[in-house]
């Protein structure tokens, strides 16, 4: 296989805050509880082509919650 | 303004209300990180202030030494007023918290932005055809003055009082708190008569939420039902006021930027974000409450920090090109609406109010500049209170 690594994104719920920066800019990967808490949708795992998005999800959590995982198959 | 005597030295007798400081605190701020990144000061009875982002984060973690039981810096000690979650501390923060946050999530803003764009056009049709406007006075401050009375069921023709009290507990109450002490009383007397009307008659409103929502299956003690609306109705007001007048400053000094802004509206978000890194309104407070050290200074029980969210977001080490405002900057994990357990429960709506202001603005009136002269607020939240442009 060419490229077998996949993408995982995660929210550490313990250190979201809700600043909503995730779920504004890569919708497709996360969403929000009642209280405007973010998780990552289902298992979190990044569908090719929107890797850019879960690293700028990254990259713009004030509280460092975000984290982007790689795994090589 | 306030009279004041000269500050002689920045490191260790800084004023935040001195006039340098409240037109363009940029380069104090730049001075300290580079001398001395946690600046003291005898005045206003002891008060730290760290420059740096990595100091400022770690006193807004730090919930064990530094309490949020008094989050403005005033010249004569507390009677506190208490405005929860705002002036609470874990444990009590979490629950008075919770309450709050179902109403400004991102879908609840969105069913305001509607009553948003409305309110913008309307205010925009009562000036346009005079070719000038001061955009703080007839614009900003109204905007958010009239959604949140809009969310909370109050008379959006009150807004003047609202103001009145806002500047009496955030800018005159600094210097005397008997003022501050006196608007916290005419606002509990107001809205006691609403939180009578509602209970018997309840509405679809934030007033009417908070009586009737359940913490732990109980009802908000009477006292925190009035002390949450005195926080919604202040830290609702002049904050966004001030980030839609910073905006439309930096537009009207920056042509470059506000015609890349017409012309690609689809950056407007991330623009958004870092008018409010570079402009950040709102520096808080907290108390050391037990002694402690962070990099290397000493915090001593008893004195105030004032937690500059805005410093933190110029700090080079943090945001390259700090001082630098660049509209498409991708990385931006700014501050503004601060750091840790009490970060703003107003930010989403605050987000929205700007980036409708913004929109609607260029999209009317996408020529404009500065027509004379610009006055910034002083205090705990800066942004500009008059701010005169021509188009």
């Amino acid at each position: 296989m060419a490229n077998s690594s996949t993408l995982k994104v995660r929210v550490d719920r313990d250190k979201c805050q809700g600043h909503n920066r995730c779920k504004a800019l890569a919708p497709e990967l996360f969403e929000l509880d009642e209280y405007g808490n973010a998780r990552e949708k289902g298992d979190g795992v990044v569908p090719a082509g929107l890797e850019e998005k879960a690293y700028l999800a990254k990259s713009n959590c004030p509280e460092f919650a975000v984290e982007v995982i790689e795994t090589k198959g | 303004m306030s009279q004041r005597p000269p500050v002689k030295d920045w490191a260790t007798d800084f004023d935040h209300l001195d006039p340098a400081w409240v037109n363009d605190p940029f380069p104090i701020w730049h001075e300290m990180r580079t001398k001395c990144p946690i600046a003291h000061t005898d005045r206003f009875m002891g008060v730290y202030f760290p420059s740096r982002y990595a100091d400022v984060r770690a006193v807004a973690y730090d919930t064990e030494h530094f309490s949020s039981r008094r989050v403005i810096v005033r010249e004569t000690p507390p009677p506190r007023i208490p405005a929860p979650p705002i002036t609470s501390d874990p444990p009590e923060h979490r629950p008075a918290r919770m309450v709050l946050l179902p109403p400004f999530t991102p879908d609840a803003m969105k069913k305001l932005e509607p009553r948003a764009r409305a309110l913008a056009n309307e205010l925009i049709d009562k000036f346009i055809a005079r070719g000038s406007a001061d955009a703080a006075v007839e614009y900003a401050q109204e905007i958010p003055v009239r959604l949140i009375a809009h969310m909370l069921g109050l008379p959006e023709s009150d807004g003047d009082l609202y103001r009145q009290w806002i500047k009496m507990i955030l800018e005159d109450g600094i210097t005397d708190v008997n003022i501050a002490v006196e608007a916290a009383g005419e606002m509990t007397h107001y809205f006691m008569g609403y939180v009578h009307d509602r209970a018997e008659k309840p509405g679809d409103d934030l007033i009417s939420y908070l009586l009737n929502v359940r913490s732990n299956g109980q009802p908000l003690a009477p006292e925190n039902v009035i002390g949450s609306l005195r926080l919604l109705l202040i830290a609702g007001i002049d904050t966004t006021w001030s980030g839609i007048g910073s905006c439309i400053w930096h537009l009207a000094t920056h042509p470059d930027d506000r015609r890349r802004l017409v012309r690609e509206p689809q950056l407007l978000p991330t623009a958004i974000e870092e008018f409010l890194r570079a402009y950040a309104p709102v520096t808080m407070a907290r108390e050391v409450v037990k002694e402690t050290q962070i990099n290397g200074c000493t915090f001593k029980a008893g004195e105030m920090v004032l937690l500059s969210f805005p410093a933190a977001n110029r700090d080079p080490e943090m945001f390259p090109d700090a001082d630098k405002v660049i509209i498409d900057r991708k990385e931006n994990r700014h501050a503004a609406f601060g750091l840790g357990i009490h970060r703003c429960v107003g930010s989403n709506l605050a987000r929205m109010e700007m980036t409708v202001a913004v929109e609607e603005l260029l999209k009317r009136i996408p020529e404009f500049s500065l027509a004379g002269k610009v006055t910034w607020s002083e205090g705990t939240v800066r942004g500009p209170r008059q701010l005169p442009i021509r188009f």
